[in-house]
C-alpha cells in the first residue's frame, strides 16, 4: 500500500475552491487528462485521454468539512482512496490537499502524478474565480 | 553545408561489451571500424545512471540537478533548452527515431506528446521552447518512438498491432499485473526478464528503428544539414531477443564476469565493504527505486542465470552493430559517406552479475558509469584517430553536435565540446566527471553524489532515509579497477579523500541558474 500527497497553495477563499471540486461531474473541467465522465448516483465512471474507463464510488462530499472522497473500484486496484481537502488559511487564502492511497503501489503513483495537474488547474480556476 | 550528425545511443549497454572496448561476446564490427576511424574514449561517464535524467542531459547540455528532471518519472520541463532547437535554428533537419524518455512512460491520462504522437499520426506538435518561442517538440521536426518491447501508445507497438499482431506475444512482458519491473523469469536458467522471443528479426524493434531511421534519411534533401538521433531501446532488459538468432552466443559458453565471484560468501564480502544499500537490495530486504524487479532477490542468481543474460545481452548488441552497418550503408548510398559526423554512446550502463546484481540503481561503479562512446568526425575534416583516456561525461554531447555545426556553445549548456585527444584533455582541464543520483520511492530517500578522476572514483551517500550522511565510497582505480576494496574510510587516502570531497562540493555549488525539480509523476 502506498499512500501519497499533494498540496498547493490558492490565493482564493475556501468556499471558492470548494466550489470547483465538489461536483462529482465537475472533474474533466479541472483534471488534467480526464476527457468525460457520467455519475449515475454515487458511481462515477471517468474516461482519461488515453480512453481508459475508470469506474468510481463516490465516498463523501463533506461541505462542512470541505472534504471529496472516491474509490477507483476498476479490478487492477486492489485498494484506492483519493482525499480533496480544501482547508482555509485566511479569508481568501486556501490550501487544497489531494491524497492519494493505493495497492498496488504503482498505480498509486501514476494517479498521484495526475493529480499534481489537477491541482495546477484548480489553482488556476479558483484564482480566476476569486478575481 | 555544413556536417550532417547521425547519433546513435542506446540503452543500458557497458562499455565492455563492444569489441574494440576488449569486449568479448560479442562481434561489432561496425562500431570498431567507427572507433578506429575516429575517437574512442576510455573514460565516458553518464550523469545519471538511469534513462530520463541521463537522457535529458544529452539533450540540454545539463546536469540533472540543473535540468530538474532527477530521476525516472519526472518529466523534462517541456520548455528546458534542447540542442535540437538549436541545430533547427541552424537550418538543420532534425529527427529522433526510436527511444526518447524525456516523459513519463506510464501515461494514464495522457499528458506527454511522446505518448501521444503516434495516435495523432503527426511527425511532432508545437511545444513552448526554452527562449519563450514556441516550435516543434522539443526542436526535432520528426519524431518516431519505441520501447522496451511492443508496449504503450509509441509508433513501434502500433506498427507491431497494426501489422504483427500474432507476434507480440512472443515478447517478454515487462512490466507485471501491478504495473511492477516483472520478476518473472524464462529462458533455460529461469532469470529475470528473459525470453525466448519467436519474433522474426526483421519485426524487432533493433531493425525498426534502423528501417525507420533509413527511411527518414531518404527523405531528406541534398542540400540540407540534418540531426539525427537514432535511439535504440536493447540492449536494457527484458532479454528477449528473436529466438532465431541467440545461437550467435550460446550461453553455456560464456564466461562468468571478472566482477561475479562465484562464491556467495565472497559476493557478500564484497557487498558488505560498500555501502549498506548494496547490501540489503542484494537479500532483498530495500528496494530502493522503480529499476529492478521489486519482488526479486538478487541473492537467488545464479550462475547459469549470470551467463544467460550476458549471452543473451550480447545477441542484442550484435544486432544494434549490424543495424548500425545497415544505415550507415544507407548514408553512403545518398553519397553522404564522407560528410558525417557518427557519434555513439549509451544513456547508462548494466550491473549485468557484476558483485551478484542484475539492472541498475544507486550503485555508481564501471558497470553503470563506464560508457561506450565513440565519436567518428566527418572523414571529410580527415579526423585524426585517437584515444582519449580523460574522463570525459555525457553533458558534453550537446555542446559537441552545435560544434559541429558551427554554432556557438549557449549558455545554458553546463558541458563543453569533447576533447578529440589527451593532450587537448589535459589542457581543457578534463580531469573530472560528475554523476548524480536522486530518488524518492515509496518513503525511501537516497541521495548520491559522484566524482571520477583518471586515478579515483569517489562517492557520497548525502542524508537521507537509507544513508545518514556519513557513508561513501572511494576506488582507486589503477590498483582496483574492478572497484571491490572500499578505501573510503582507509587513513591513507584521507587528504585524497579531502580533495575529492572538495570537488564534489565545487559541483554541488557549481554557478548557473537550475530548473525547479520536476515532480515524481510516474515510476518510468
Amino acid at each position: 500500500m502506498a499512500s501519497l500527497r499533494h498540496e498547493r497553495r490558492i490565493a482564493a477563499a475556501p468556499d471558492v475552491v470548494w466550489d470547483i471540486v465538489r461536483r462529482p461531474e465537475s472533474i474533466p473541467t479541472w483534471f488534467p487528462g480526464i476527457v468525460s465522465c457520467t455519475v449515475d448516483g454515487d458511481v462515477r465512471v471517468i474516461t482519461t485521454a488515453t480512453g481508459m474507463e475508470i469506474p468510481e464510488k463516490i465516498m463523501t462530499i463533506d461541505s462542512t468539512i470541505r472534504r471529496f472522497a472516491y474509490r477507483v473500484t476498476a479490478p487492477l486496484y486492489e485498494f484506492h482512496l483519493g482525499v480533496i481537502d480544501v482547508i482555509e488559511i485566511g479569508q481568501f487564502d486556501s490550501l487544497c490537499v489531494y491524497s492519494t492511497t493505493a495497492e498496488p503501489d504503482t498505480l498509486a503513483l501514476l494517479i498521484a502524478g495526475g493529480t499534481v495537474g489537477a491541482l495546477d488547474e484548480i489553482q488556476r480556476l479558483a484564482e480566476a474565480a476569486q478575481g | 553545408m555544413g556536417r550532417r550528425i547521425l547519433f546513435i545511443t542506446t540503452d543500458q549497454q557497458r562499455y565492455d561489451t563492444l569489441g574494440v572496448n576488449g569486449g568479448q561476446l560479442s562481434r561489432t564490427p561496425v562500431l570498431d571500424k567507427l572507433a578506429a576511424q575516429g575517437i574512442r574514449y576510455e573514460r565516458c561517464q553518464p550523469t545519471s545512471v538511469v534513462c530520463m535524467p541521463s537522457r535529458s542531459s544529452m539533450l540540454t547540455g545539463q546536469f540533472p540537478s540543473t535540468h530538474g528532471a532527477w530521476m525516472n518519472g519526472v518529466p523534462l520541463a517541456i520548455d528546458a533548452p534542447s540542442v535540437a532547437e538549436n541545430l533547427h535554428d541552424a537550418g538543420y533537419a532534425t529527427a529522433l527515431i526510436g527511444k526518447a524518455h524525456f516523459e513519463p512512460f506510464m501515461d494514464p491520462f495522457g499528458l506527454y506528446a511522446e505518448n501521444a504522437l503516434a495516435n495523432l499520426g503527426v511527425p511532432t506538435i508545437e511545444q513552448d521552447w526554452f527562449d519563450g518561442r514556441r516550435g516543434v517538440h522539443r526542436g526535432f521536426d520528426y519524431l518516431e518512438f519505441a520501447t522496451h518491447g511492443v508496449m504503450g501508445p509509441l509508433h513501434y507497438a502500433k506498427f507491431m498491432n497494426e501489422h504483427h499482431c500474432d507476434a507480440i506475444s512472443g515478447f517478454y512482458q515487462v512490466v507485471d499485473r501491478s504495473l511492477n519491473v516483472n520478476a518473472a523469469g524464462g529462458g533455460d536458467t529461469g532469470a529475470p526478464q528473459v525470453k525466448f522471443n519467436a519474433v522474426p528479426r526483421e519485426w524487432y524493434h533493433t531493425d525498426w528503428v534502423a528501417d525507420r531511421t533509413i527511411r527518414w534519411l531518404e527523405e531528406q534533401k541534398d542540400d540540407r544539414d540534418w540531426f539525427c538521433w537514432m535511439s535504440f531501446p536493447d540492449p536494457h532488459h527484458p532479454w528477449d531477443p528473436p529466438k532465431s538468432e541467440i545461437g550467435r552466443v550460446p550461453w553455456r559458453e560464456v564466461p562468468l564476469p571478472a566482477n561475479y565471484p562465484e562464491d556467495a560468501s565472497e559476493r557478500e564480502a564484497l557487498l558488505d565493504a560498500k555501502a549498506r544499500h548494496w547490501r540489503e537490495w542484494y537479500d532483498g530486504r530495500v528496494v530502493s527505486n522503480y529499476e529492478a524487479p521489486a519482488k526479486w532477490v538478487p541473492a537467488t542468481m545464479t550462475s547459469d542465470q549470470v551467463r544467460e543474460v550476458n549471452a543473451l545481452n550480447a545477441v542484442e548488441v550484435e544486432l544494434i552493430d549490424e543495424a548500425i552497418g545497415r544505415v550507415l550503408k544507407s548514408i553512403e548510398a545518398k553519397g553522404w559517406g564522407d560528410d558525417v559526423d557518427v557519434i555513439f554512446t549509451s544513456d547508462h550502463g548494466e550491473l549485468q552479475g557484476d558483485f551478484g546484481l542484475l539492472f541498475k540503481g544507486p550503485y555508481h561503479v564501471d558497470a553503470l558509469m563506464r560508457l561506450p562512446l565513440i565519436w567518428r568526425p566527418a572523414l571529410s575534416t580527415k579526423p585524426e584517430p585517437s584515444v582519449v583516456h580523460a574522463p570525459v561525461s555525457l553533458v558534453s554531447l550537446a555542446a559537441t553536435f552545435l560544434d559541429v555545426a558551427g554554432q556557438p556553445a549557449p549558455r545554458w549548456a553546463e558541458g563543453t565540446v569533447l576533447p578529440t585527444s589527451d593532450d587537448e584533455a589535459k589542457a581543457r582541464s578534463f580531469d573530472a566527471t560528475f554523476t548524480e543520483w536522486d530518488s524518492s520511492f515509496f518513503g525511501i530517500d537516497v541521495h548520491v553524489r559522484t566524482v571520477m578522476t583518471e586515478e579515483y572514483l569517489y562517492t557520497e551517500y548525502q542524508a537521507g532515509t537509507m544513508h545518514d550522511g556519513s557513508e561513501g565510497e572511494l576506488y582507486v582505480l589503477g590498483d582496483d579497477p574492478l572497484q571491490r576494496v572500499n578505501r573510503f574510510d582507509d587513513p591513507a587516502l584521507a587528504s585524497v579523500r579531502a580533495t575529492l570531497a572538495e570537488r564534489l562540493e565545487g559541483h554541488e555549488h557549481r554557478p548557473g541558474e537550475r530548473a525547479t525539480p520536476g515532480v515524481l509523476m510516474a515510476p518510468v
